[in-house]
């Protein structure tokens, strides 16, 4: 068997990370149990009047999203890194770039693309109006994007430490915050009823960006994860 | 120029190069911040709206300037180590994170202390201070990166790849001011046009910018100085210096 192009190598590794995610698919469902959990947690702790919380809601989803996709971000390489088929990819002539791209695909498949597709439910709980929901969920698929690319940056850098978790909170949140910032106030503009179309686009040339730059630091601090 | 460049990997050399620029740079940074904070802090007239709240001005804006200078410094530090693999630009970078975290946090702390008298409030979620929380977290980020990894060549390549990537968020700190309607008053220095700064406040407060950056140079230094002595602990030159009472 002759060796795959570098494209179909690519679509060959989400294809596996996927599948790997469907057999086990509590994994699939923890984040959106997580986020559902935090959302009950919120009118316990700021009591449940309605317009209080429609006041709080962009930013509520918005902070719960982010810490979803940080708790999963931490798995992405650990099981490959710990059954060394990371090793395996890293020697392999396939460019190491488009693979990275796979497993954070796979990741914002099973993470970010869901959450922002059931997060209207979840709006409608916290009495987000509805005109703001369009927004909300596009600011979540574009913002999600950026969020599991810079997660994936902690997540390299720290898969061969032996605890990682608490690290990566610190190393990755203060890369979020800019995201946070334009995601909620996208959601905002949206109640408000001012355009939410400058802070998306905003958020459209963030993920270009990470896109573009992101894997480079992956793939490097796989290397060094690799090789220490 | 190439011997120089050789030079600068070998510690010994580094080490004592490092020690006589100290001998004249220590003195001349103590005399420049004790130039500055007696110049500005008792000869400057007090501002007609804070009155002498403001002085802390000599402290607050120097600190910030170089503590956001210091990043850069550090993450060029790492990208020479990752790109040239030079052992000193890591020792470098090592000494310079704790350096960074120290200013910021005195750039905060000062400004809580001048915001309570001016503003009313120790502190409020605006650009300015929200994005320099966030600076303090990216260097306490690197330090704990750092400490994290047994193997320490590796610690110095990941937190090189860590420092590259936070510097995206070093010009938005810069620009927070201007982009976003915030408390925090604008840059009233400037190198193209008027400085919104009288002269007779000005010139102490650049005096002390410069006393800050050769702080901050001084800092590194003796940091650096004293990593190297830890990670050559078992080297000839390292026991010679011992043997000779620290003295080269």
């Amino acid at each position: 068997m002759s060796a795959p192009g570098p494209a179909a190598f690519c679509l060959r590794l989400l294809r596996r990370q996927l599948v790997l995610a469907v057999r086990r698919p509590i994994e699939i469902g923890n984040p959106l149990l997580f986020f559902a959990m935090v959302v009950a947690l919120f009118p316990l702790g700021l009591g449940p009047a309605p317009d209080q919380l429609a006041g709080f809601a962009p930013g509520i989803l918005w902070i719960i999203a982010l810490l979803s996709n940080l708790l999963t971000s931490d798995a992405v390489f650990r099981s490959d890194f710990d059954d060394g088929s990371l090793e395996q990819l890293l020697l392999s002539p396939q460019p190491l770039y488009l693979s990275v791209l796979a497993y954070i695909g796979a990741h914002w498949l099973i993470t970010g693309l869901l959450l922002a597709l059931v997060s209207p439910v979840f709006a409608l709980m916290l009495n987000l109006p509805g005109e703001a929901i369009g927004s909300l969920v596009a600011s979540l698929l574009l913002g999600t994007g950026v969020l599991s690319l810079l997660g994936c940056i902690g997540a390299a850098l720290t898969v061969g430490l032996k605890r990682g978790g608490m690290l990566i909170s610190l190393l990755i949140l203060p890369l979020y915050m800019p995201v946070l910032i334009f995601g909620s106030a996208a959601v905002q503009a949206a109640v408000n009823g001012s355009p939410a179309g400058p802070y998306l686009a905003l958020l459209g040339a963030m993920l270009s960006l990470a896109i573009a730059l992101a894997p480079l630091a992956i793939a490097a601090g796989l290397r060094i994860s690799v090789d220490a | 120029m190439w011997s120089f460049f050789h030079k600068l990997g070998s510690p010994p050399w580094l080490y004592g190069i490092s020690g006589s620029i100290l001998r004249w740079l220590l003195p001349l940074t103590l005399l420049a911040l004790v130039t500055g904070l007696v110049w500005g802090l008792l000869f400057t007239a007090p501002d007609f709206r804070q009155g002498n709240s403001y002085r802390i001005i000599y402290i607050h804006v120097p600190a910030a300037v170089v503590a956001l200078a210091g990043y850069y410094v550090m993450a060029i530090a790492g990208a020479i180590n990752l790109i040239w693999k030079m052992k000193m630009a890591d020792v470098a970078m090592k000494a310079a994170a704790p350096i960074g975290a120290a200013l910021t946090f005195i750039a905060l702390l000062t400004g809580a202390i001048w915001g309570k008298p001016t503003w009313g409030t120790w502190w409020v979620w605006d650009a300015r201070i929200t994005s320099m929380l966030i600076l303090l977290f990216l260097y306490l980020g690197v330090v704990a990166l750092y400490e994290a990894y047994d193997n320490k060549e590796a610690a110095g390549k990941a937190c090189a790849v860590l420092s590259l990537v936070g510097t995206v968020n070093i010009p938005i700190i810069y620009k927070s001011v201007d982009w976003w309607y915030s408390l925090h008053q604008p840059a009233s220095i400037k190198f193209t046009g008027e400085s919104s700064i009288d002269p007779s406040m000005l010139y102490p407060l650049l005096l002390m910018i410069t006393a800050f950056y050769a702080l901050f140079t001084c800092c590194l230094l003796m940091n650096m100085r004293a990593e190297l002595l830890q990670r050559e602990a078992r080297t000839n030159w390292v026991r010679k210096l011992a043997l000779a009472g620290g003295r080269g």
